[in-house]
């Protein structure tokens, strides 16, 4: 498939807010039962805004995949059937809940509407925030299934997809947590620097995993189409003569990355270095030094390496149309 | 139900494109607007069709056969690109059975070309929206032309007859008879999309000549010998027979 920049913007972009989102709230639920200092108010407001803009960020680069993006409104209609449609509506959701998490504690408007067994209260700031984790996995299986429901496309069509998107988008969220928390230690409250790498270096040791298993799924992945059944004459020795036209056309553009396979070959080890080797390594530096140009590095090496993924993640999708489109004439 | 289809027969057909030039003509007059081409007359032309006649060369020199090879939406009966387009904009017609695209609801995202394996949708370059065969829906329920035009522009082009049209639902239609009697088949049957247009195989006419029947067994020619005489002492009625 050719990956195109605007997709793989907007996947990896809403991957950093889910997983930023997702950092600030397990935070604040170990804080929410002692384990953890509670951060001041402007520490989980900043931080959601902070989220805020990189699903922002996603939703606008969407917006230039589309050839009518006048005509966007109308994408939440088949949520029935259509995970596109879904990721479209789960989207804003998870964004209107982020704003409403991040407002709690910015206006400091956090009435408490449940009291748990031990006298712990549950303010709106938890509720909320709770919602939200639920809609960022929501958010996460819909944008990974767009991919994994194409059942033709065997690279993606795997439980590896959703569990990839999940950890890879989770795992830089997390950096970024640490990379931000760094700006946030006082006197009285140590910095949670340190909390956000440790389990940065977890989710990202895991993505690491999960993106490895998927890479040696696909390598070893037979192509069930063949020429012989894309046609229907059983024989050996096919070979096509010309595809129709002398000129291109939309299918010799959409499904081939248009890169030499030396190129495809090169990516490969790139982007596992800059996702997981390099930012695995910082973060385990900072887990007793967690210095802010350390998490910063960290975020900025492991995101371009996502960007590198996630263009490879289309690139190695191989679409059985391109069975009729071997040879121009 | 009636489920209009395409029966194509690649033992008729020469390659021609007929079928390929009268579609674009017919599609692109219509009140749909038009298939949009970029430098028609430049060094790198690129345009929308529904349509398209591919070759393949099957076998290895000497023994090699060129088969042509047409190539349009194939109408499947349980067509994976309509489930996922977000807006609704392509949809499967309960009445005939053709996959049709609103253009005025299509947002040009792309993903239902994802979800075809066939290849068969193609994106308007200018107009941004996606594009396919309509099986000619403005042409074939059209009561001002004469019942004898009332098919598809490619069916109609074909002058070897290659392009069978009929309902692939009711059993006596030509389509039916044709893939049933002529082992018409379907393409990539692996994903179960079921497509509703067929085609007809290379048919060899050949005679099977076993080697016994080269010869007539009752060759008179070939009779060894005569019937042995009877005795003399034999009664006989002729000069053959003895009682």
């Amino acid at each position: 498939m050719k990956p195109a920049f605007s997709v793989i913007f907007l996947t990896t972009l809403i991957g950093v807010g889910q997983g930023l989102f997702l950092a600030l709230y397990t935070q604040q639920s170990y804080a929410l039962f002692g384990l953890l200092p509670l951060q001041d108010d402007a520490f989980y407001a900043y931080g959601s805004m902070l989220a805020l803009l990189f699903l922002i960020g996603g939703l606008a680069s969407s917006f230039l995949h589309l050839g009518h993006p006048e005509r966007a409104w109308r994408t939440a209609t088949q949520w029935r059937t259509s995970w596109l449609s879904r990721e479209v509506i789960a989207l804003p959701a998870f964004m209107g809940v982020v704003f409403v998490y991040g407002m709690t504690n910015l206006l400091d408007f956090r009435p408490v509407l449940v009291i748990l067994r031990g006298g712990i209260p549950v303010d709106l700031s938890i509720v909320s925030g709770g919602l939200g984790t639920l809609l960022a996995f929501v958010l996460f299986v819909c944008t990974a299934m767009i991919y994994g429901c194409l059942r033709f496309l065997r690279e993606w069509h795997s439980p590896l997809t959703v569990i990839n998107f999940v950890l890879l988008g989770t795992a830089s969220g997390f950096v970024l947590a640490a990379f931000y928390a760094t700006f946030f230690a006082t006197n009285y409250s140590p910095t949670q620097a340190g909390f956000f790498a440790d389990w940065a270096f977890i989710i990202t040791l895991l993505g690491l995993f999960g993106r490895s298993a998927s890479l040696w799924r696909n390598a070893r992945l037979r192509p069930t189409s063949t020429v012989q059944t894309a046609i229907g004459i059983k024989h050996p020795n096919i070979v096509q003569k010309s595809q129709g036209a002398m000129g291109g056309s939309f299918n010799t553009r959409e499904f081939f990355h248009g890169k030499s396979p030396a190129f495809l070959r090169a990516i490969k080890p790139a982007f596992l270095v800059l996702a997981f080797a390099i930012p695995l390594l910082l973060l385990f530096a900072a887990h007793s030094h967690p210095a802010a140009w350390l998490l910063g590095t960290a975020f900025v090496l492991q995101y371009t390496g996502l960007l590198a993924e996630r263009w490879y993640f289309f690139a190695e999708a191989n679409h059985p149309q391109n069975l009729y489109y071997q040879t121009i004439g | 139900m009636t489920q209009l289809a395409l029966v194509i027969d690649l033992n008729v057909c020469v390659g021609c494109h007929a079928c390929v030039t009268s579609c674009k003509e017919w599609n692109t007059s219509g009140s749909a607007g038009p298939l949009c081409d970029e430098n028609p007359y430049g060094a790198d032309p690129t345009g929308t069709f529904f349509n398209r006649v591919q070759t393949f060369e099957v076998g290895q020199y000497p023994n090699t056969e060129t088969v042509h090879f047409p190539k349009s939406c194939l109408h499947c009966e349980d067509p994976p690109c309509v489930p996922v387009c977000p807006t609704g904009a392509s949809y499967k017609r309960k009445e005939d059975g053709i996959v049709l695209v609103d253009y005025d609801k299509c947002i040009g995202c792309k993903y239902c070309s994802w979800a075809c394996p066939y290849g068969a949708r193609e994106l308007d370059e200018k107009q941004q929206v996606m594009k396919k065969c309509t099986l000619c829906v403005d042409r074939i329920y059209d009561t001002t032309l004469p019942e004898r035009d009332r098919k598809p522009s490619c069916v109609l082009a074909c002058p070897t007859s290659a392009r069978l049209f009929g309902d692939v639902h009711d059993e006596e239609s030509v389509v039916s008879k044709a893939i049933r009697e002529s082992a018409g088949y379907a393409l990539m049957p692996e994903w179960g999309t079921h497509p509703a247009n067929h085609y007809l195989p290379r048919r060899k006419t050949s005679l099977k000549i076993h080697v016994d029947e080269l010869e007539r067994v009752d060759n008179p020619l070939k009779v060894d010998g005569k019937l042995p005489k009877p005795q003399k002492s034999d009664p006989t009625l002729d000069d053959v027979t003895s009682w």
